[in-house]
């Protein structure tokens, strides 16, 4: 048994994850056309290429259909349960930074940190009848986040894209989104809350614990982590 | 929890032997939906049954949701058609998502008991609390009591404005908020240096003008909202703190917990510098006496003022829960009294009311495995 890699199937994240384990001497290469998502990994024995939607890794790597995956730590913590117990982080890889924050109208003057959103949030209640909503994707980060800094009174509704938008159409009061440069926060009329740090989310390594690790995985991982200089885990 | 509940089988049957014992006090058998509509009920839980409630879509009724207590439900059909008093008994699953692995279960059964009466809810109490404690006398099991109703009462009453009374009132359920908050009013922690330049920047111009400055204004929530918020801030912050003593004493009354009678007598203490208290206090008094007349042993009852504060918001009285000695199990059954809710969905009707759910499958884990 081959040990499996998941790596993003394109754009930056693929681009520069391919850097990555290029700069130590791994090249990745993607098989045939650029529509094959597979690919190999020269001076690599015994190691095969998976490329996936970064969203689907955290999936693959829970049912450990695949050994090591390459996905943003913001898509771990938020779609894994437990999710220390689920992978082991290898890297941190230095790229695709990004973080989750809670935004609200710029024109609240009256909101600042989270605890005005949490004494909106009450008065707002009482006056629509309705929690406030914080529309996201996001929900395990958010719900964790808020919970243990004692916010209540809120309601998270999904959003699955255009996150910024929901407060201007009325279906969100206020957001928790990734966001780089905050430029699509302020052409939305929003602002970050300053405390409303989330995650700082950052693409990461992981290794499944569930996956199947036959000596051959385990040698083949155990020769990634000398080239690299990573500390090999504790797997089952 | 147990590594291996016993099968399903087994549970089934301990669920209907403790729902026999309830019915033959004479508590009238109710049923409720495991389909329920979401929205509203939802709303009327605590942020932790609200994540973890099952909400699906029925293409004509709407948002539902996996019945994930039986206590609204029955509420609701009582107050929609029920007479008065009222015992009621039920048994059936409830649904809750579990967040973490290989931990609680996401669907068990319940076999609870309400009672709806206006007269003399001391005796409705200690008749809720002396029934559990009877069936599961056999268990050895450890008992846990408090009173929500002397804690908000003391909130209540301190000498504040209505709006920090109404944000502490809030967080009782979150004990790390409430201490924080609780700390500020008293000026025992400094302002935080954010909210203090939030109050610089406020007080620099009118709410109005800062607004117009931000730039478009979106959302649901009004100008108007925010006006009104802005200037409560700097109004707040020109309020007198709580004082040292009244702060010391709210201490005073969280720490109380002990043996029942002990635990009244630092409360009767606590009541002569607190007056606001001392209804409440003058309850638990008539529940102990009630207890001790059922046949309770109330010198060795254990009570603890903060405990209820993590559990369902609703509860607003007395409360208990038994516990079994096994490490990481959640409270074989638990309880307490809800007079608000029923106010909340009786649309301006309303009646004091107390019950408390047993959970079969930790009951017959305990009896296969003494």
């Amino acid at each position: 048994m081959t040990l499996k890699i998941g790596v993003p199937s394109k754009g930056r994240l693929m681009d520069k994850t391919f850097a990555w384990f290029g700069a130590r001497g791994l090249t990745m290469r993607q098989s045939g056309s650029e529509r094959e998502y597979s690919g190999s990994i020269g001076g690599l024995d015994g190691a095969e290429l998976v490329l996936l939607s970064a969203s689907e890794i955290p999936r693959e790597l829970s049912a450990g259909r695949i050994h090591l995956g390459v996905t943003g730590s913001d898509l771990v913590r938020d779609r894994l349960a437990d999710w220390d117990m689920q992978v082991a982080e290898l890297a941190r890889m230095g790229f695709g930074q990004a973080d989750l924050i809670i935004a609200v109208p710029a024109a609240w003057i009256d909101v600042d940190t989270l605890d005005d959103l949490d004494a909106v949030a009450a008065a707002f209640r009482a006056v629509h009848g309705h929690r406030l909503r914080i529309a996201t994707k996001y929900h395990r980060l958010v719900r964790d986040f808020l919970a243990g800094q004692g916010v209540a009174d809120y309601q998270l509704v999904d959003s699955l894209g255009a996150t910024e938008g929901t407060v201007k159409n009325l279906t969100a009061e206020a957001i928790a989104d990734i966001t780089s440069t905050g430029e699509t926060l302020r052409a939305n009329h929003l602002k970050t809350l300053s405390d409303g740090l989330v995650h700082r989310s950052e693409a990461t390594l992981y290794a499944a614990r569930a996956a199947d690790w036959t000596p051959a995985a385990r040698a083949a991982l155990t020769d990634l982590a000398r080239r690299t200089g990573l500390a090999l885990p504790a797997l089952p | 929890m147990p590594d291996r509940l016993p099968d399903r089988a087994t549970i089934r049957a301990e669920a209907d032997r403790l729902y026999a014992a309830l019915t033959e006090t004479g508590a009238q058998p109710v049923e409720a939906e495991i389909l329920l509509p979401a929205g509203a009920l939802l709303d009327l839980y605590g942020e932790d049954i609200r994540a973890r409630a099952y909400v699906t879509q029925d293409p004509i009724r709407g948002e539902m949701m996996l019945r994930p207590d039986f206590t609204v439900p029955v509420v609701q059909m009582h107050m929609a058609h029920g007479a008065e008093p009222a015992r009621y008994c039920y048994r059936g699953e409830v649904f809750r998502k579990q967040d973490h692995i290989g931990a609680r279960a996401s669907e068990y059964l319940q076999v609870g008991y309400e009672v709806f009466a206006r007269e003399d809810p001391a005796t409705a109490d200690a008749e809720a609390f002396a029934l559990f404690h009877r069936l599961l006398a056999p268990l050895n099991l450890r008992p846990a009591t408090g009173d929500m109703g002397i804690l908000l009462a003391a909130v209540g009453g301190l000498n504040t404005t209505g709006r920090r009374k109404a944000a502490l009132l809030r967080h009782v359920w979150r004990p790390a908020r409430f201490r924080a908050l609780l700390d500020r009013f008293a000026g025992r922690t400094a302002l935080p240096p954010a909210r203090l330049r939030l109050l610089d920047r406020l007080r620099s111009a009118s709410p109005e003008a800062l607004m117009q400055a931000a730039g478009p204004f979106i959302g649901l929530r009004t100008p108007e909202e925010v006006a009104a918020r802005a200037r409560s801030l700097i109004e707040d912050s020109a309020a007198p703190p709580v004082s040292h003593r009244e702060a010391a004493l709210l201490d005073d009354l969280l720490a109380v917990s002990g043996a029942a009678p002990e635990a009244l007598a630092r409360l009767q203490d606590i009541a002569a510098s607190l007056p606001s208290i001392a209804p409440a206090v003058g309850r638990f008094s008539d529940r102990l006496s009630a207890l001790a007349a059922l046949g309770i042993d109330t010198a060795a009852l254990p009570f603890q003022a903060s405990h209820g504060r993590s559990t369902l918001e609703y509860y607003d009285g007395f409360v208990f829960s038994f516990h079994a000695d096994r490490p990481g199990w959640p409270p074989v059954a638990s309880g307490g009294r809800y007079d608000a809710l029923t106010a909340v969905l009786g649309q301006g009707r309303s009646i004091p009311a107390v019950g408390g759910v047993i959970r079969p499958g930790l009951v017959a884990a305990l009896r296969a495995a003494p």
